[in-house]
């Protein structure tokens, strides 16, 4: 066994970790949140394009740099420590690798090649109202239409990562045969999109899709269990991710908190003085290492095309970010103590995104379901 | 022992479950059931028809203007107030300095402030905390100079809620430097409006101004305004805080809570094609939090009843303190899982999601701090185990 990175990904995680701090922190997030707009900043995405980060984990005969969701995952790990808010998440993981695992030649292109080079970007949209992260639930309906093999796409999808500013977005819809995934432009007639604010501070969409119109080339290769095959494992990558993410967010949170327990002085002693946050403080530091320990594990068995090996290791990692992460989240706000329930602080710009984060692709009590299924 | 309510306690619980859907005006209503912030106007208004009823200030003696409810009917009257989710009174000059003024002031001062707290003519805020001095109080370096004639204070209060909107604030101001820290501070009455003084609110982490930092360049105080003697102004602190534990055992809005949180989860549908709430591991969710309410409870209604017998609330109300602002933690907690993807929605516009989820994660956010306010539960922690524990101290 090994859990050291190669010598390239060391220097992967050093490039990004260099340019977040430099060129994204926290205080960048903040400003672009409080700003009209996306939340985001194309000409950062087209720079994170230009560096081979939305490339790195795609093989390169679609036009990535050979990297694995390793790389991925180390990318995350680090937009986490300072709140970077580039899609990485919901455009190269959940776009880029339904596009990945779903799509033809042409199609990935079409739709792929030009997110990887930071020109465009994209969004999944799965979430439904009545399918409670199980994105194989769906009643959006894709509606064959005179013509050959196109469809009118009918219904609604709720808090598309990214769906607001994505050029495209992949969205989930049933067919007579069975489950299908299509690709729609953000400007096709017929669908509306509402953005709407996340708890994290930054954005997504609600989508009505009122009879956009689809062409054959327009739907992704696969329809029933081929379909719902590609987005399970897309959302395990997802589910993944944000366990990467999640952990570059615990592991911000307990440095800054240990930080301050170590220089805010009450009864004429640092607070980390007193043996009870010191307790706290060991607490929150053994879920972040177990939580270390289990997104590894996720980011390696998520490219395992084996269900139940997937499916265990990326649940209780996702698990294990609902639980231990939120505990290192809300005990960081409780060991800053009135500070920390300002919004001025930046901790609680964190212990949201941590929030968001926990929910995105399924919360804990979801994965701890799945998990049981195959106990 | 015995564990019920008289008749006439059932009749009573009646009549002001009856007047509170009559009295509650029909916006404040609607706002109540989707447990949505209040705004200030919205909280005068209500004080106000409490007020004209004769109800707003339970716990008062007859001769302030206080209804002469007994104990438990107070104890009934605010846990049928949180439960329709009525707007949250101000509780800094009915609560906080109203029972102090009625204690340690004089006449002069007792006709000045307390009809005007008990109208809501002038709303109060507290200004202990700085900056420096958060749990541990007695250091607090907010000066108070005696020129002969009145007092003039200088130095910075911190996390003042609701400061922007006050006409008075009481103080905790060092007016010695000798002897022990505790002995050196007094308790002032200071005018909001007072050339010198001004408060900044600031965002809290639900995105409400909620609180203050609150400056002091040179205020001019006069010496009627000094509460209890001069520099016994500790003493005063401690008998409020005792108070203000009790204050915070949270019942009622825990139990607003739960109820929030299973009508959201009879609604939301699981991945069984059921509502959450017919899923035995939600129904199991729902219930680790009802039986620890009902433990807490039980365990208020034991203080009430030594209260009752005329025996004063000790250093067990700190128990009351962690459990109800844990369980309130837990049970806002809860309502975010039970939404499951709408708990990503903040602020929402109409529609967004359901009504009723509206405000749940702005609530679930402010609610961090009820760890914090009012005596953070380490520090409570610490009382039990220095003053009913008895342990060695460090
Ligand atoms: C929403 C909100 C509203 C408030 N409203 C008011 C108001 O109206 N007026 C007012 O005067 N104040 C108000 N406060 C202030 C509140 O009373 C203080 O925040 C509280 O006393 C804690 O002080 P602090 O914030 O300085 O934290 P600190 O005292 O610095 O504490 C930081 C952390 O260290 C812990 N800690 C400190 N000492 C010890 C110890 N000895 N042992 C173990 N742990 C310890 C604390 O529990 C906390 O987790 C409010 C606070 C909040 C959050």
């Amino acid at each position: 066994m090994d859990f050291d990175l190669s010598e390239e990904q060391q220097l992967l995680a050093k490039t990004v970790g260099d340019y977040r701090k430099q060129r994204s922190p926290v205080s960048r997030f903040r400003e672009l949140r409080d700003a009209e707009g996306p939340g985001w900043s194309a000409q950062a995405w087209a720079e994170m394009g230009e560096l081979g980060w939305l490339a790195a984990p795609f093989p390169e005969a679609l036009g990535g740099l050979g990297g694995s969701f390793v790389e991925a995952a180390i990318i995350l790990e680090q937009l986490g420590q300072t709140l970077v808010p580039e899609p990485y998440l919901a455009s190269v993981v959940l776009g880029g690798y339904t596009l990945a695992l779903g799509a033809d030649e042409a199609q990935q292109q079409r739709y792929l090649a030009p997110m990887l080079e930071g020109e465009t970007s994209l969004a999944l949209a799965w979430a439904e109202a009545n399918n409670r992260f199980d994105p194989t639930r769906v009643e959006c309906e894709a509606r064959p239409a005179a013509g050959a093999g196109g469809f009118t796409l009918h219904g609604d999808k709720r808090f598309v990562l990214n769906g607001h500013a994505a050029d495209h977005l992949l969205v989930s819809a049933t067919t007579p045969d069975g489950l299908a995934l299509f690709v729609v432009g953000g400007d096709a007639p017929g669908l509306t999109r509402t953005t709407v604010g996340l708890i994290d501070g930054q954005r997504g969409a609600h989508l009505r899709l009122d009879g956009v119109a689809v062409t054959a080339a327009q739907r992704l290769a696969g329809t029933g269990a081929g379909a719902k095959a590609v987005l399970e494992r897309v959302l395990d990558y997802g589910a993944a991710g944000a366990v990467a993410e999640g952990l570059g967010v615990a592991s911000a949170m307990l440095d800054m908190t240990n930080e301050y327990l170590g220089t805010r002085e009450q009864f004429g002693r640092k607070i980390g003085s007193f043996q009870a946050l010191q307790h706290r403080a060991v607490d929150m530091f053994i879920e972040v290492e177990l939580l270390r320990s289990l997104s590894m594990e996720a980011m390696i068995r998520a490219n395992e095309a084996d269900e139940r090996e997937r499916v265990m290791a990326v649940s209780a990692a996702k698990h294990q970010l609902a639980t231990g992460g939120q505990l290192v989240s809300r005990q960081s706000v409780q060991l800053h103590g009135g500070v920390g329930v300002t919004d001025e602080h930046d901790i609680g710009l964190f212990f949201k995104r941590m929030q968001a984060l926990a929910t995105i692709c399924g919360d804990g009590a979801h994965h701890a379901t799945r998990y049981a299924k195959l106990i | 022992m015995d564990l019920s309510f008289t008749p006439e306690d059932q009749t009573f619980r009646e009549q002001v479950r009856a007047w509170i859907a009559d009295a509650l005006p029909d916006d404040l209503a609607v706002k109540a059931r989707a447990c949505a912030h209040f705004t200030h106007e919205e909280i005068m208004r209500w004080h106000k028809i409490l007020a004209a009823k004769g109800w707003v200030a339970p716990s008062w003696p007859e001769k302030f203007g206080g209804p002469g409810f007994s104990v438990t009917q107070r104890f009934i009257f605010n846990e049928e107030l949180e439960l329709a989710g009525t707007p949250p009174l101000s509780p800094f000059g009915l609560v906080m300095v109203a029972p102090l003024i009625q204690r340690f002031g004089n006449e002069a001062q007792q006709a000045r402030f307390l009809p005007k707290i008990l109208s809501g003519e002038e709303c109060w805020c507290q200004g202990y905390s700085e900056p420096n001095a958060g749990s541990d109080l007695a250091s607090l370096r907010t000066t108070a100079q005696d020129m002969g004639d009145h007092f003039v204070v200088n130095g910075q209060k911190t996390w003042t809620t609701y400061a922007q909107h006050a006409d008075w604030i009481f103080c905790l101001v060092r007016t010695s430097s000798e002897g022990k820290k505790q002995a050196g501070i007094s308790f002032l009455l200071i005018d909001m409006r007072s050339e010198g003084l001004e408060a900044r609110p600031m965002l809290t982490l639900s995105h409400s101004p909620a609180f203050c930092d609150t400056f002091f360049d040179n205020v001019k105080v006069p010496k009627d305004n000094l509460l209890g003697p001069l520099n016994g102004g500790w003493t005063l602190a401690k008998a409020l805080l005792g108070h203000e534990r009790t204050l915070v055992a949270a019942v009622g809005v825990v139990r607003r809570w739960v109820r929030l949180a299973k009508s959201i989860a009879a609604v939301q549908v699981g991945a069984d094609d059921r509502p959450l709430l017919q899923d035995p591991y939600w129904r199991r969710r729902v219930a680790d939090i009802e039986m620890r309410l009902r433990a807490h409870e039980m365990t208020n209604y034991r203080a009430l009843a030594e209260q009752q017998k005329g025996r004063h609330p000790g250093p067990e109300t700190s128990i009351l303190k962690v459990v109800g602002s844990e369980l309130q933690q837990r049970a806002s907690e809860l309502c975010m899982e039970v939404m499951g993807h709408d708990a990503l929605a903040w602020l929402p516009e109409d529609g967004v999601v359901p009504d009723n989820e509206r405000w749940v994660a702005p609530n679930f956010c402010y609610d961090r701090a009820a760890t914090i306010y009012a005596g953070s539960n380490e520090i409570q922690r610490n009382i039990i185990a220095k003053h009913i524990l008895r342990l060695p101290s460090a």
